[in-house]
């Protein structure tokens, strides 16, 4: 699949358009699993933002991976324990879709029936996004402007020649 | 029938294991950032799949439609991605900060400059 | 890239249509898919598109640095300042129904406010992320850095 190509080329720009396709293909699948919020903010955020976000850091740094060594034995062997495991949990888990799961049981229905007399307005995801559980709302919008401070922070400085304090520099 | 129902949580678990492989393997850092982008949209489907109803609708209140999708895990889906960007950009100004101290974005040769440093 | 002509016609076509799109969105949050984030990243995305076909210096005229940092603070402030409103006239914090006398409208007028809030934060903090990046290689090319160099390490891998 996309995701395996990604992580296999060592050329970071292939990478980086590899990464596009495959968030515009993730924004695809939530369009078809019903999420329509969802997929609009993925494709505009994961195969727009991250993608020339990514594209400018490229223009500073070099293009091309280093050639790894072999594989990492060790590394393949913690992966798939790991994959198993969580394969062998996941029996237990409810089944895809069934409208008596139990997340679709508690909250949901209390808000698909409640919104319309509570707001008067069609959209149910922004009326819990902004009225519902409000609050969460602005400790996002406060998280991305501490990373817009954070990244202003540390690119704000202008770039200097870096010191190094090794003996036989002058 | 019963297996093949647990299949979305399959793909989940694949995608979900190459971000981390490519998380711990891969040395040079934008790799790294492009893992972490991977595993975290495994999660999302994750969530997004357990919401779903087969059967369902978008959930925005229409005529002629009558089961809803649940709305609750796009809302915090919807949070997770934004968050998602903030931290890939706080990670890209990091890593070129580093190419700026070190002179390389690689996990080992940043190890080798720094014990030069020590020594 | 000014100078060539198809991506000025594109972009004199599509830039407004791409914030036109962005404002949609935003308003239309509550009738069909769309809110905050999704306008403000349309909206920082038809910048960025700008500054790709005119050059930097030419987007910092038409938005200025200064204003991208305050605007991206007035957003969460505007957030902030409608819960307060809730706390002043009588409820509790992010309640919207003592804003207005009306409690559906109440919900909707405060659910717009502060969707716009989160809207202008999010189009202004990605514009600040687009310019501070693509401002390093000029400051480092100035400084008399080479970004272009290959690793300038030595290591032997074995």
């Amino acid at each position: 699949m996309v995701a395996v190509t990604v992580v296999v080329t060592r050329d970071l720009l292939k990478a980086t358009m590899l990464f596009a396709i495959y968030s515009l293909t993730i924004a695809g699948l939530f369009a078809t699993l019903d999420a329509g919020d969802v997929a609009l903010t993925e494709a505009a955020v994961g195969a727009g933002i991250s993608t020339v976000l990514i594209l400018a850091v490229l223009a500073l740094v070099p293009r091309h991976e280093k050639r790894q060594a072999g594989h990492s034995l060790p590394a393949l062997a913690i992966v798939t324990v790991t994959g198993a495991a969580l394969v062998y949990a996941s029996f237990d888990l409810p089944q895809f879709g069934h409208p008596d799961n139990p997340v679709q049981q508690h909250l949901a229905p209390y808000f698909i029936e409640q919104t319309y007399p509570d707001m008067g307005i069609p959209n149910m995801v922004a009326a819990v996004l902004a009225s519902y559980r409000s609050i969460d709302t602005m400790g996002e919008a406060v998280v991305i402007l501490t990373a817009g401070i954070a990244v202003y922070a540390l690119l704000s400085p202008a770039p200097r020649r870096r010191q190094r304090r090794r003996e036989h520099d002058s | 029938m019963t297996v093949l129902s647990f299949f979305n949580y399959w793909a989940v678990i694949v995608l979900m294991m190459i971000g981390y492989y490519c998380m711990i393997v891969r040395g040079n850092m934008i790799k790294k950032i492009i893992g972490l982008g991977i595993f975290q949209t495994s999660v999302f489907i994750l969530f997004i799949s357990a919401g779903k109803v087969i059967g369902g609708a978008t959930p925005v209140l229409r005529e002629g439609v009558d089961v809803y999708s649940n709305p609750l895990p796009h809302v915090l889906i919807l949070t997770a991605i934004v968050v998602g960007i903030a931290t890939t950009a706080v990670g890209l100004a990091l890593t070129v900060r580093i190419r700026e101290a070190y002179g390389s974005i690689d996990d080992d040769a940043i190890d080798a400059v720094e014990g030069d440093d020590r020594a | 890239m000014k100078d060539n002509a198809i991506l000025v016609v594109v972009a004199r076509f599509l830039i407004p249509l791409m914030m036109l799109f962005g404002l949609y969105v935003q308003f239309h949050g509550e009738y069909s898919p769309g809110g905050g984030f999704q306008a403000g990243v349309l909206f920082a995305a038809a910048w960025i598109l700008f500054v790709f076909i005119y050059g930097l210096e030419t987007g910092l005229r038409i938005i200025p640095q200064r204003v991208i940092y305050t605007l991206a603070c007035l957003g969460v402030l505007l957030y902030a300042f409608i819960g307060m409103l809730g706390v002043i006239l009588g409820g509790n914090f992010l309640d919207f129904h003592p804003l207005l006398d009306a409690p559906r409208a109440a919900q909707q007028a405060g659910i717009i406010l502060v969707e716009f809030g989160v809207g202008v934060t999010v189009a202004s903090v990605v514009m600040l992320f687009f310019l501070l990046f693509a401002r390093r290689r000029a400051d480092s090319e100035a400084a008399g850095l080479d970004p272009d160099a290959a690793d300038d390490v030595e290591t032997d891998r074995q």
